[in-house]
């Protein structure tokens, strides 16, 4: 997918004026957050859960190298294959070639974010292949030939009746007058169609929200099935996944799972919960034939033994957006590319890099709710200020800023004569505001002012005032 | 801090004049020495003793930044400030906050101050929490006639814990009637340079504030960190919002000598 996170502040405007969009905001994050507290809530031992969940994922990535390799000699234990892609480009060369191999015309796929990161459907269909993506929200953008805006829930920007237009438009062969007016229309046209589709594909792809160590198992939760149509019913079954998602045990999963449904949708457990290990065996009854597991890194190891690692804790819930209050506000796209919210702010810049990426570690106001409702504890606010860091020291920040930013560190340094200068400045603009006790406009505050007034100071500073009334000097 | 380390000091001060540093914080000198004043009041009444140090800024601005070395220059400025106080308070969670929270990891490689850090951290509060928790402070005789609703800072609320506290001292304030507006746990969208760096998502966010603010029908805003409610009075006044923005400690201490914030001398 094609960033364009460095056009983040148009990609703001654009947002804020898309009443559409707005309007299935408002809706989702009084949504969200509320299913998550009620799940959280009946759930009394949750903290603790998240304290087992970061130690779990912890462990694993500081030993990534061995769980990874004990879990594809496990994965070639069960007759199933392992490719590494250290870049986007070598997962796609990967999954090609597999599906070549295969003899593959037509690719089902599971909802997967790692296929939306390395551009997998773009190079599938360049290849001549069709592709056609079996969640039901990532089938949707597919016909409207968008992205994801959220992680899990991808199509949340849309209404039911853009979808209806985009059914009508698209699927031809349907009378036009049909009835599209409920979600169950939809989804049951939808339901129809891919049907046919699962059984005609040669290759299935799925993502994985966790790979098993101890198994070589890798494990994706829906709440459609379809990712279970996907994998089981085509010959070849690949999974396309990032290092990260590597666990020692089944233990492990069966924490981490606990914590995953209720941070994402609130729910106690997903719908569908699938472990694949290896393709089918001698007396099973369905399966794959061939089954292949790509791991892909881009630029993940890279994060390793930095202060950036904890970010690979993530286990892709989504409760860092959900709860965001700039997300609620701009939605998934303004961000510019696969990964929004809090979480896209740290992973984005590894990946696209801090020039391309760096609105969105600043565009936020480190308010916390993220961190807060994180089930692997990650600091994400924390992590951002790294990237503002890294920022820093590069000098790619606008010169406005940096420059701003420099001469207040330097009067503030200098304790009297920033007294001294306080105590002018603030007399000046106290006097000015005295009436009014506002400014509609101010010079250099255009920032501030173009969205609400600015107070006026009372005057005199608090510590001229109180030496004087003390009648005293600092002490 | 661990608890028991809290509760000890609880034991000793209550029955001792701690000596307190007020850091003033730079919104709250520059703008509204009221609150500095209601500050000094409070810790006063609540039997210490109160010192200012002269002081600028805590550094947050340059931390969150990601300018590491000025932040380092001035939480050094602050550090030296406030040796000899048995307590530093700030009217604000934010400022607080980044002392507590932020100084031990500003010096985490620095041999020489990382100690003198933790020591500051462990000794700062944000007012309210201060007078509650560690002061013991149950009631005041303040007296104030509205209906409030109050705003929790996002860096008071979840880098501090405070959310009960205000509100428990507010309920005590004679006159006072308290009524919760609708998400007040969600960011203003101040953010420190935030506000003026991405001015649209500042702007839309601050908008949902003040909505939620004037549905109450609540006559009086109150918060504890001026950065926001700078940004709230400014919106609410933008808006031709008759709501009355004050900082809580005014009110805790029944100062109300200055116009509300955004409103002229009459």
């Amino acid at each position: 997918m094609k960033s364009t996170a460095h056009a983040f502040p148009e990609n703001v405007s654009a947002a804020l004026r898309d009443p559409q969009l707005n309007k299935a905001l408002a809706k989702f994050k009084a949504g969200f957050p509320q299913r998550r507290a009620t799940a959280v809530a009946a759930l009394p031992e949750f903290e603790a859960l998240r304290d087992e969940g970061k130690r779990i994922k912890d462990h694993a990535l500081a030993h990534l190298d061995l769980y990874l390799e004990m879990f594809e000699a496990n994965v070639v234990a069960r007759g199933g294959h392992v490719h590494w892609a250290r870049t986007a480009a070598e997962a796609r060369e990967i999954v090609l070639k597999l599906c070549r191999d295969a003899g593959a015309r037509m690719v089902t796929k599971g909802k997967s974010m790692v296929s939306e990161e390395v551009g997998l459907n773009t190079a599938l269909e360049a290849a001549g292949l069709e592709v056609v993506e079996t969640d039901l929200g990532e089938y949707i953008l597919q016909i409207r030939k968008e992205a994801p805006s959220h992680i899990i829930a991808p199509a949340l920007h849309l209404s039911k009746e853009q979808v209806a237009d985009d059914f009508r438009r698209i699927h031809t062969h349907l009378p036009h007058d049909r009835q599209l007016t409920e979600p169950a229309d939809i989804l049951t046209e939808a339901r129809v169609l891919l049907r046919d589709k699962f059984l005609q594909a040669d290759v299935g792809i799925t993502g994985a929200n966790f790979l098993i160590a101890e198994t070589g198992s890798t494990v994706i939760v829906t709440n459609e099935g379809n990712g279970d149509l996907t994998q089981t019913l085509p010959k070849t079954h690949i999974v396309l996944t990032s290092i990260e998602k590597v666990v020692p045990t089944l233990e492990d999963v069966s924490t981490l799972l606990r914590l995953l449904a209720r941070s994402a949708t609130g729910q106690e457990f997903s719908t569908y919960t699938t472990f694949s290990t290896g393709p089918r065996r001698p007396g099973d009854l369905d399966g794959p034939e061939a089954f292949h597991v790509v791991l892909v890194d881009n630029g993940r190891s890279a994060l390793l033994g930095t202060e950036m690692q904890e970010v690979l804790r993530c286990i892709r819930c989504g409760a860092c957006m959900n709860h965001c209050p700039v997300y609620h506000a701009v939605g998934g796209h303004a961000y510019g590319w696969v990964y929004p919210g809090p979480i896209g702010a740290v992973v984005d810049p590894a990946i696209l890099g801090i020039k391309e990426a760096g609105h969105l570690p600043n565009a936020s106001t480190f308010c916390g709710k993220c961190e807060s409702v994180c089930p692997v504890r990650i600091p994400l606010p924390k992590l951002m200020r790294h990237w503002r860091e890294k920022e820093f020291e590069a000098n790619l920040q606008p010169a406005w800023m940096r420059q701003g930013l420099k001469t207040w560190a330097w009067f503030a340094k200098r304790p009297a004569l920033y007294g001294a200068g306080a105590r002018v400045a603030m007399a000046a603009l106290g006097l000015a505001g005295r009436r009014r006790g506002r400014f509609g406009m101010l010079p250099l505050a255009g920032g501030w002012t173009s969205q609400r007034d600015f107070p006026a100071p009372q005057g005199r500073t608090f510590q001229d005032l109180y030496a004087s009334r003390k009648g005293r000097t600092h002490g | 801090m661990p608890d028991a380390q809290t509760a000890q000091h609880t034991a000793t001060d209550a029955t001792t004049r701690p000596r307190v540093g007020l850091m003033v914080t730079c919104l709250v000198d520059l703008f509204r020495p009221a609150v500095g004043f209601s500050a000094v009041k409070l810790l006063e009444d609540a039997g210490c003793e109160v010192v200012v140090p002269r002081q600028t800024c805590c550094g947050q601005p340059a931390w969150n930044s990601g300018d590491r070395a000025d932040t380092a220059d001035l939480a050094k400025l602050m550090i030296q400030a406030f040796e000899g106080c048995d307590y530093v308070v700030a009217p604000s969670g934010s400022c607080a906050g980044m002392v507590r929270k932020h100084y031990p990891e500003v010096f985490k490689d620095d041999a020489e101050w990382a100690p003198k850090a933790h020591r500051l951290a462990q000794r700062t509060y944000e007012l309210v929490s201060f007078l509650t928790e560690v002061r013991g402070v149950s009631a005041l005789a303040a007296r104030y006639p509205g209906t409030v609703t109050y705003h929790d800072s996002c860096s008071g609320l979840r880098e501090l814990g405070v959310k009960e506290q205000p509100r428990r001292l507010l309920r005590g304030v004679e006159g006072v009637k308290l009524v919760e507006m609708p998400d007040a746990e969600v960011c203003c969208g101040f953010g420190g340079t935030f506000c003026v760096k991405y001015p649209e998502i500042s702007g839309k966010m601050v908008g949902d504030k003040a909505a939620a603010i004037m549905a109450t029908g609540a006559d009086t805003l109150l918060a504890g960190d001026m950065g926001c409610l700078m940004n709230m009075a400014g919106r609410l006044k933008r808006e031709g919002s008759g709501v009355k923005v004050r900082h809580v400690a005014e009110v805790l201490a029944g100062d109300l000598s200055a116009p509300p914030i955004g409103e002229g001398q009459s």
